[in-house]
């Protein structure tokens, strides 16, 4: 039991690493996937192909006068980025990160915490996430702050509504909460992606606005609100408000690999001939590339498309995904019904 | 009214269902984009690449001497009248005994200056010149923290004995026979028009 509590402690350990190093050179490939779709080269004057970039930018965030404003509260106003960042890092406990593997007869998971709820969790912890944008962009008592915390908490509000009845015609398929399980089911079946093409576009979106990643970037909205919820925020308080959108960007990239693209699973996994702990890592780095493809796709669509307008996004979120969630709720149980899946 | 033919008809309509999806049309940018991605880049990584020039580019100005080092200049003024950016402005003096292993005529430039931040580098006072005293360089005009420093005076200007300016570039022998050609009105003089 104690051993198992010391793996625990481990595991959760890299997984927290490796989540702020992948978020931190997701900075790096941010900027080099923008400047390469723009025809530029992007950042290399920091060590070999600018790699040591992070590094610099996390010390000039570090070195940075930190400001905090004389009519704001205090308190809130370093609560806001230190919840953001704790909420955002608090998802990947549930997320498979590999089958698992077995040492001296005793089987090690790879994933932090198997909770039957898992599905659950996740939501619950994406709302909360609301709170640090709420926290940070109200207390820092100026208008552009508030404002981009109101568009953030009605944005991300109005898209977990249509993301949760996403879910729920997937959930509908598996018959668990269990993230471990549905992953485990595709392993047997076909990725969910092929059961629910309509229900991962509205969830892909929907994770678009989730994350307050462009075309739904309005919270921060550099050319409109000058930042918006963070505009009074400087030094690393700002660094972990810009530092934990890539962790949820990760995060999320994990959870999208996880329900609809088969986790840690790939095709013809079992016909190689690879057993056990080998299998189990090629299984490990599979699930990493697919994250990585999802990334790609993030900053892809970034350079791509421009800003919503307010009210489009409204309207997508409440009149054309909430909609389309329901009308996929009703084709998934129809479908089932007449399978007799049911 | 139509004032070229190629004016379109704009009308508003209705989206068709396709085009009110927008999700062909994001797919469609999301290719241009990533075509990109492959493209050849545009950037030139400065310090150690430099950007091609042509051969005739047209940089900071040479004020030219003459094989024995006397300066070839003798403040005539017809750059300055050339200079569409009136950028040129000079003070002649008379050449004193002694002086001609410095001047190659009698009258010189005592004050040669160009404003290199009036100056649009049209190459006009080049061209203007009939003493074969002025030419634009491959050189860059360095940057300066103050508007002063990017007036030239004749120190800058004017080539060094022992570091001589190439320009046989822009010297070519087409060039200089352009410019004695009196079929030109540029070269010619009062009488060769009254004797037209």
């Amino acid at each position: 039991m104690d051993q198992i509590i010391i793996y625990k402690i481990i595991l959760c350990a890299i997984v927290f690493v490796v989540t702020l190093g992948a978020a931190a050179y997701m900075t790096w490939g941010e900027r080099k996937l923008a400047s390469w779709l723009q025809d530029r080269v992007g950042p290399d004057r920091a060590g070999p192909f600018g790699l040591l970039q992070p590094i610099a930018d996390g010390l000039k965030m570090l070195f940075k006068e930190e400001m905090i404003p004389t009519h704001s509260n205090k308190w809130l106003f370093i609560l806001g980025p230190s919840f953001f960042m704790l909420t955002a890092c608090m998802t990947g406990a549930v997320i498979p990160w590999g089958a698992g593997f077995t040492i001296d007869g005793t089987f090690f998971p790879m994933q932090i915490a198997d909770i039957n709820i898992g599905l659950l969790y996740m939501l619950g912890v994406v709302s909360i996430g609301v709170y640090g944008i709420m926290i940070g962009g109200w207390s820092s008592n100026n208008k552009f702050a508030l404002l981009g915390a109101l568009r953030a908490s009605s944005q991300m509000i109005s898209y977990e509504v249509a993301m949760g009845l996403a879910l729920i015609a997937l959930v509908m398929l598996t018959g668990t909460l269990n993230l471990g399980e549905i992953v485990a089911q595709q392993d047997a079946d076909y990725a969910y992606i092929v059961y629910q093409p309509l229900g991962f576009l509205i969830f892909l979106i929907c994770a678009f606005a989730e994350t307050n990643r462009a075309p739904f970037d309005l919270p921060e909205s550099e050319s409109e609100l000058v930042g918006g919820f963070h505009t009074e925020y400087s030094s690393m308080k700002l660094g972990f408000f810009l530092f934990a959108e890539y962790i949820n960007m990760f995060i999320s990239s994990a959870v999208m690999a996880s329900l609809y693209f088969g986790g840690y699973n790939f095709p013809f996994q079992h016909e190689l001939g690879l057993e056990g702990n080998l299998l189990s890592a090629i299984q490990t780095a599979v699930f990493l590339g697919k994250i990585l493809i999802f990334i790609f796709v993030f900053m892809w669509v970034r350079w791509t498309l421009p800003r919503f307008r307010y009210d489009q996004l409204m309207n997508l979120g409440w009149k054309v995904l909430l909609p389309l969630a329901i009308f996929n709720i009703f084709i998934t149980g129809l479908v089932m019904y007449f399978t007799g899946k049911l | 009214m139509n004032l070229t033919n190629r004016s379109k008809v704009v009308a508003k309509k209705e989206l068709t269902l396709m085009e009110s999806m927008y999700l062909p049309a994001i797919f469609k940018g999301m290719a241009i984009t990533l075509s990109h991605l492959f493209k050849r880049k545009a950037t030139i990584k400065y310090p150690e690449q430099t950007r091609e020039i042509a051969p005739v580019y047209r940089g900071q100005h040479v004020l030219k001497r003459d094989e024995a080092g006397a300066e070839r200049c003798t403040a005539c003024g017809l750059c300055a009248v050339a200079c569409p950016a009136e950028a040129i402005t000079m003070e002649a003096a008379e050449r004193n005994k002694g002086e001609e292993s410095l001047y190659r005529e009698e009258k010189y430039a005592k004050i040669y200056e160009i404003n290199m931040l009036r100056c649009i580098f049209c190459g006009l006072c080049e061209e203007a010149c009939p003493k074969e005293a002025i030419f634009l360089t491959d050189r860059i005009v360095p940057s300066s923290f103050t508007r002063g420093e990017e007036v030239f005076g004749k120190s800058i200007l004017v080539e060094d004995v022992n570091e001589r300016v190439d320009v046989t570039k822009r010297q070519t022998p087409d060039v200089l026979s352009f410019k004695q050609d009196k079929k030109h009105a540029h070269n010619q003089t009062f009488q060769d028009r009254l004797k037209q």
